[in-house]
C-alpha cells in the first residue's frame, strides 16, 4: 500500500466516464487517512463484466465537511470516505 | 389464456404494477433467460434478507457493553465478533463497526446508492435510501440528526460515514445512563435499528 494512517492525501478530480464510487462531492477536497482496509475487486471493471482484477487497495479518508459543503457544521465535523487507491494523491 | 406450460417463472404482472416493479420484473427475467440467475436463487437471496433483523446487530452492542474484551474484538474485528455471538454477518467482505462516545459521533449514509449492513440490521429503512437522507447526511448532517431527535453538543467531533465500498458499518452507540441493573438480553431490547445507523440514540425511557 503507498499511503499510511494519518498521511493527508487529495481526492483526484478527473472525470471518468462510467461507473466509480468515487462520490462527486469529495473530488479535489482533501483529506487525511483513517484506516488502511483490504484490497477490493475494482468496481470500475465489474461494472461491465469484468473480473475486477487487478485489486485495489481501499481507504477510509476524513475530509474537513466545510470544505466540501456550504452549510455552518461543527469546527471538527468530517466525512469518513472510502476511496480507492488510483483516486488519491499525494500531498506535501 | 392458456397456461399449462410446466417451466417455473416470475409471477404474471398486475394492472396496478408501479413502474419499477415492472422495471424490476423485466430485468428479472433477463438475468434468468440469460442463466445469470435461477428463479431459486433469487427467492433465496429475498428469503435471506427479509430473514435479518436489527436484534442481531443489538446482541452485538450490549455484549460489547457488558464485555470488554468483546468490545475491543468487535471495534476491531466486528465479522470475527459476529461469528462468535453466533449471528450471521453475511456475504459483504468486511463489517466495521464504529464507537460512538462522549467526544466523537458516528451517522452511516451511502451517498452513492444504499450500502447497508443488512445481514446485522435487516433491510434498510426506506429514508435511508432516500435522496433526502443521501444528500442531507453529507450536507447538513446536524440538522438531520436534530430531526431525528440527536442533539449533539457543538464541541462533538461528528463523523459522517459514506459507505462508498465493500465495506459495511455499524455504529455501537453509546450505553444510555442508569442502565447498570440491566441484562444484557434486556440492553439488547434497548437499542434500536436507527441507534446503530448512528441517527438515534438508546435510552430507557422507550
Amino acid at each position: 500500500m503507498t499511503y499510511s494512517v494519518g498521511q493527508p492525501v487529495r481526492i483526484s478530480a478527473r472525470v471518468h466516464a462510467g461507473h466509480h464510487r468515487t462520490p462527486a462531492y469529495v473530488k479535489g477536497a482533501r483529506g487525511t487517512v483513517e484506516r488502511v482496509h483490504d484490497r477490493f475487486a475494482d468496481p470500475e471493471t465489474r461494472a461491465y463484466g469484468g473480473d475486477g482484477t487487478p485489486h485495489r487497495q481501499l481507504y477510509l479518508v476524513g475530509i474537513d465537511l466545510r470544505s466540501v459543503t456550504p452549510r455552518d457544521h461543527g469546527s471538527r465535523d468530517r466525512v469518513f470516505v472510502d476511496v480507492f487507491e488510483h483516486w488519491l494523491e499525494p500531498i506535501e | 389464456m392458456s397456461h399449462d406450460h410446466d417451466h417455473p417463472h416470475a409471477p404474471l404482472p398486475r394492472a396496478d404494477e408501479p413502474p419499477v416493479a415492472a422495471r424490476v420484473r423485466a430485468l428479472e427475467e433477463l438475468l434468468v433467460e440469460r442463466g445469470v440467475l435461477d428463479r431459486d436463487t433469487i427467492r433465496r437471496r429475498i428469503d435471506w434478507l427479509v430473514s435479518r433483523t436489527p436484534a442481531d446487530g443489538a446482541r452485538l452492542v450490549a455484549r460489547a457493553w457488558v464485555d470488554e474484551a468483546f468490545r475491543e474484538q468487535l471495534l476491531a474485528d466486528a465479522r470475527g465478533a459476529a461469528l462468535e455471538l453466533g449471528l450471521d454477518p453475511g456475504p459483504s467482505p468486511v463489517v466495521v463497526a464504529l464507537e460512538n462516545t462522549e467526544s466523537v459521533h458516528h451517522m452511516v449514509v451511502c451517498t452513492l446508492c444504499s450500502c447497508y449492513p443488512k445481514a446485522l440490521l435487516g433491510p434498510p429503512p426506506d429514508w435511508y435510501k432516500s435522496l433526502a437522507y443521501r444528500s442531507r447526511a453529507v450536507n447538513d448532517p446536524r440538522a438531520v440528526l436534530s430531526e431525528f431527535g440527536v442533539a449533539l453538543d457543538d464541541d462533538v467531533e461528528l463523523r459522517v460515514v459514506d459507505s462508498t465500498a465493500d465495506i459495511r458499518y455499524v455504529v455501537v452507540p453509546r450505553r444510555p445512563p442508569g442502565t447498570e441493573h440491566l441484562s444484557e438480553s434486556e440492553l439488547a431490547g434497548l437499542v434500536t435499528r436507527d441507534s446503530m445507523i448512528g441517527v438515534a440514540q438508546p435510552s430507557l425511557s422507550r
